[in-house]
């Protein structure tokens, strides 16, 4: 069970309230959890990645394990401790005036 | 009984206010999509309850909300309407893809940016929505980068219109301060192949074949920043308005100028007359009297806000030229706020309604045409849009 952390304003177009919590099957990566994050909710395709290249939205990051993962390539392994459940993959949106 | 619905769009959300004809009493509800912007919101005039939102934002991107029951509640119609596991919509965030096939519209690649050189077209927002004036399922969107996008099936799938952005002046087209964006579409109410569309800062547009092909419309405009006083696109058009007795008559809000045509844009003329500045971002057009014209001038385009701190709105009974302020109910001192592009609308009650909305919050409503003003709501974040529907 990965566990994903996604910022307000994604929680509300999702309609959760909390934690988003995905079956994986295979290798666990940005990309395949982002990949069943999308299917599961798809209202949420888009506006973390660009529908088309799937390039990361400017303003989001991902952390996990207290690393910024935001450079790692969409197919690197996450960190075990998020493949097991143990941590969750935290969505973050930029700290930005307005 | 009548009754009103007013549509208003801000940088942190959307609100509806509703009353009854008489629009005395005014219900407030939202922030709908609370912390996004909402460029702008409509009915369908073929449905009065079916209303789409544009709901955007830096961080995540373009989501387009539709509402069936009169903005209660709100999906997001992309993709298939199916449920997910648990029963959720499963509507997926809307998806605005450049039409790059070489079969329609000659497609372009690159368009003019800040420093002269060719840039590709990146998709940002939509403006504006416009939906048919005669199937709730049909909505054109007006974007940023400019183009022209519709749909069909009631939100769920977008695709360009590309003969707009391929018809062959878009490298000369370059964004404005606020983005290369498509703001205005006008749907001719007599000849449904007839639209106009405006884009700053590339000027007026009119397809005659459903918005297939189109052609530039903006012979007579003239500015200061552009060389050539002849040039066929370049200029910044702020916003056109029409009357729908008499389609072929077009009022424009320039950059600078306020202009008239009564040939459907093939030729325009200035009709700023008396206006204290002929700056501004709005235009509009009573409901029952094709002459009466509404704008509120801008300070200039360097100082976004209303010229001496006093808020006045400006009526023209004779369709330009000469211009009376308006300025009851209204502040005479102090004010400093702006009125953008999509933020003036009017009701068609029998005593039409004219309703503004300002970067400082405040909805203001004339229930008579504009002799008087009131307040509707004063502190909402700052509006970008305002739209109303006459209800029966």
């Amino acid at each position: 069970m990965i566990r994903v952390v996604l910022p307000p304003h994604l929680r509300t177009l999702a309609h959760v309230r909390d934690e988003v919590q995905l079956d994986i099957a295979g290798r666990v990566t940005r990309g395949s959890v982002l990949d069943a994050l999308e299917a599961r909710y798809p209202m949420l395709r888009g506006t973390i990645r660009d529908h088309v290249t799937e390039q990361r939205r400017p303003f989001l990051r991902f952390f996990a394990c207290a690393r910024d993962l935001t450079h790692e390539p969409p197919d690197a392994p996450l960190p075990d401790a998020v493949a097991s459940g143990a941590e969750p993959l935290l969505v973050l949106g930029a700290i930005a005036g307005g | 009984m009548s009754g009103v619905r007013v549509l208003v769009g801000t940088r942190k959300g959307a609100f509806v206010l509703t009353a009854d004809g008489k629009r005395k009493q005014w219900d407030v509800s939202g922030p709908h999509f609370a912390g996004w912007e909402i460029y702008h919101l409509k009915g369908s005039p073929a449905d009065p309850n079916r209303l789409y939102a544009s709901q955007s934002s830096g961080w995540f991107g373009q989501v387009i909300q539709r509402s069936c029951d009169g903005g209660k509640t709100w999906e997001t119609p992309g993709g298939g309407m199916t449920k997910t596991a648990d029963g959720m919509p499963a509507g997926e965030s809307n998806k605005f893809v450049y039409d790059a096939s070489p079969d329609t519209g000659k497609p372009l690649t690159t368009h003019q940016w800040y420093d002269g050189t060719q840039h590709p077209w990146e998709f940002k927002r939509v403006w504006h929505l416009e939906p048919s004036l005669t199937d709730p399922d049909t909505v054109y969107a007006g974007v940023e980068d400019a183009g022209l996008f519709r749909t069909s099936d009631g939100g769920k799938t977008w695709q360009e219109l590309a003969g707009l952005r391929g018809h062959g002046t878009g490298p000369k087209w370059q964004p404005g301060a606020g983005g290369m964006c498509l703001h205005t579409i006008l749907l001719d109410p007599s000849n449904p192949r007839r639209m106009y569309v405006a884009i700053s800062a590339a000027g007026a547009f009119r397809s005659d074949d459903g918005g297939t092909t189109w052609n530039p419309i903006n012979r007579g405009l003239h500015s200061q920043y552009i060389p050539d006083p002849n040039a066929e696109v370049g200029h910044c058009v702020h916003r056109i308005a029409l009357h729908r007795s008499r389609p072929n008559v077009l009022f424009m809000q320039k950059h600078w100028d306020v202009m008239r045509s009564d040939d459907a844009g093939d030729s325009w003329r200035e009709v700023s007359g008396n206006l204290p500045t002929d700056f501004g971002f709005v235009v509009d057009v009573h409901a029952h009297e094709p002459e009466t014209v509404y704008v509120v001038p801008i300070k200039s385009d360097s100082e976004h806000y209303v010229p001496d701190g006093k808020l006045r709105v400006y009526r023209s009974r004779t369709g330009g030229n000469e211009w009376e302020a308006l300025t009851k109910g209204l502040p005479q001192r102090d004010c400093y706020v702006n009125v953008l592009r999509d933020a003036m609308a009017v009701d068609s009650l029998d005593a039409c309604g004219v309703y503004f909305g300002t970067t400082g919050g405040q909805v203001y409503l004339s229930a008579d045409a504009g002799d008087s003003w009131t307040p509707i709501v004063r502190d909402l974040p700052a509006v970008l849009s305002v739209e109303v529907q006459t209800l029966q």
